[in-house]
């Protein structure tokens, strides 16, 4: 199977069938799609939350960065691209 | 005793009235004692129960669940508890004017079945004209900006047009679509020299559905379940016996999975009756083939025991007769034979029998 990468000039939000939602019971936030659920750490629901469909995937990078107080690249680029490769993020064509 | 683990999803059978005969239906064979359904207001506080259980995705099944009158006041509800709500559906009753009410309703996403990828064959496996309404529904259901799966059970009369229901898949821009063998419970036992499909369909169909997964990779997501009359090792079916999912038939029984009722010796626990946390937490029947402490050998010293589950109980009670044996399906079973003899039979065109016996309906 073919493998997206996201381009670091990318504007992505949450695919219209995905829903972020808190979970009372679990004490997290989910993001809710057919037939599966994907529960969120800190971090991941940190990375989901900037992606509004305006911020480019090097924003969102360097606003994390400065955030956590260190170089997080790596980590928001592989979460990115696992969650465009389960076809759960949009990026507009430009 | 150890903590029961969240179930994620729940599979609400509705009602199991349906316009369609499929010869490999997942329903009892007798639907008798299922006609005094939950009324909505059951449905919803058992909903609320699901909620607060953990459940999160709620399949709205049947049946047809299309024929329950109240169907878009269940959705609203379901929704406004916080589900992602999923309607599976033969799509028959699915008119432009009940989809725009589901949308309003906040159904967040619709699986209609296909039997096949023409009408001819399509509405032989139905039992009854269907195939044009299905794809009418399917269209009806992308304008309006719903995700799409289309589900598909494939069998020996069906597997051979694996890649024409590809396209036709592709053609209405489903999101997702699943392909998934026979099951051989209930009816799709009765039906299983029909439906059984042979080694060579089986190769046949792999490289099929390989190249479409890489043509269409960006756009359409293909589930592809192989038979596992044909595996080395069973399923993990359900993921485990009461630890994900849960299903409340037409009545309000509660079931690990939608055939556990096939097993007699289980006690019946019902929503009328018991809340659902304590049919989920403490009842016999959702502890009872849970974990592994019931397992026998060879299941309780095998490496795989985390990995399959020990398989399912209710083909190992069908083929067997004891529920809590190791799945016929696995190589290491006392049983196999059993499995091995109806894979030979498929195989060997003893299989001559091509009449359906259909679902009944009432």
């Amino acid at each position: 199977m073919s493998v997206c990468e996201i381009p670091p000039d990318a504007q992505p939000r949450l695919s219209a069938h995905v829903r972020l939602q808190w979970d009372v019971v679990r004490e997290c936030q989910v993001l809710l799609m057919p037939e599966s659920v994907l529960a969120l750490n800190a971090t991941g629901y940190a990375i989901v939350a900037l992606c509004d469909g305006q911020r480019r995937v090097s924003d969102i990078i360097a606003i994390l960065s400065e955030q956590y107080g260190r170089p997080v690249e790596q980590d928001v680029l592989i979460f990115l691209n696992r969650l465009l490769n389960k076809r759960l993020l949009a990026i507009e064509d430009e | 005793m150890q903590t029961s683990p969240k179930p994620a999803g729940l599979l609400a059978e509705l009602t199991y009235r349906c316009p369609l005969h499929c010869p490999y239906c997942s329903n009892p064979l007798d639907m008798s004692m299922y006609r005094d359904e939950l009324k909505l207001a059951e449905w919803v506080r058992v909903l609320g129960e699901a909620r607060a259980l953990g459940v999160l995705q709620l399949h709205l099944s049947g049946g047809e669940p299309l024929q329950r009158r109240d169907l878009v006041e269940l959705v609203s509800q379901a929704r406004a508890l916080g589900f992602y709500t999923n309607l599976i559906t033969s799509a028959l009753a699915l008119t432009p004017a009940k989809a725009e009410q589901l949308k309003t309703a906040g159904l967040d996403h619709v699986q209609i079945s296909f039997q096949s990828a023409d009408a001819a064959t399509s509405d032989l496996i139905a039992g009854t004209p269907s195939f044009a309404k299905k794809v009418a529904a399917a269209r009806t259901v992308k304008a309006l900006g719903f995700p799409l799966t289309i589900n598909v059970v494939l069998h020996r009369q069906n597997i051979e047009q694996i890649e024409s229901i590809l396209l036709l898949a592709e053609e209405l821009a489903a999101d997702r679509v699943e392909l998934a063998n026979t099951q051989y419970y209930g009816w799709a036992l009765r039906n299983r020299a029909v439906l059984m499909p042979t080694q060579q369909q089986l190769q046949q169909a792999e490289p099929i559905v390989r190249a479409a997964r890489e043509r269409l990779a960006d756009k359409m997501h293909i589930l592809y379940v192989l038979p596992d009359y044909y595996s080395h090792y069973p399923k993990p079916c359900m993921g485990g016996w009461a630890r994900h999912q849960l299903t409340i038939t037409p009545n309000g029984n509660v079931l690990p999975c939608v055939a556990a009722a096939q097993i007699p010796s289980l006690s019946t626990e019902n929503v009328r009756q018991r809340s659902l946390a304590w049919i989920w937490e403490e009842s016999p029947l959702f502890n009872r083939f849970r974990g592994t402490d019931w397992m026998p050998e060879p299941c309780s010293s095998c490496a795989r025991r985390d990995i399959d589950f020990g398989g399912c109980r209710c083909q190992a009670f069908q083929l067997t007769g004891d529920a809590a044996a190791t799945d016929p399906v696995c190589h290491l079973s006392p049983h196999h034979a059993l499995i091995e003899e109806a894979v030979l039979a498929a195989n060997q065109g003893h299989a001559a029998e091509t009449t359906f016996i259909y679902r009944v309906n009432d």
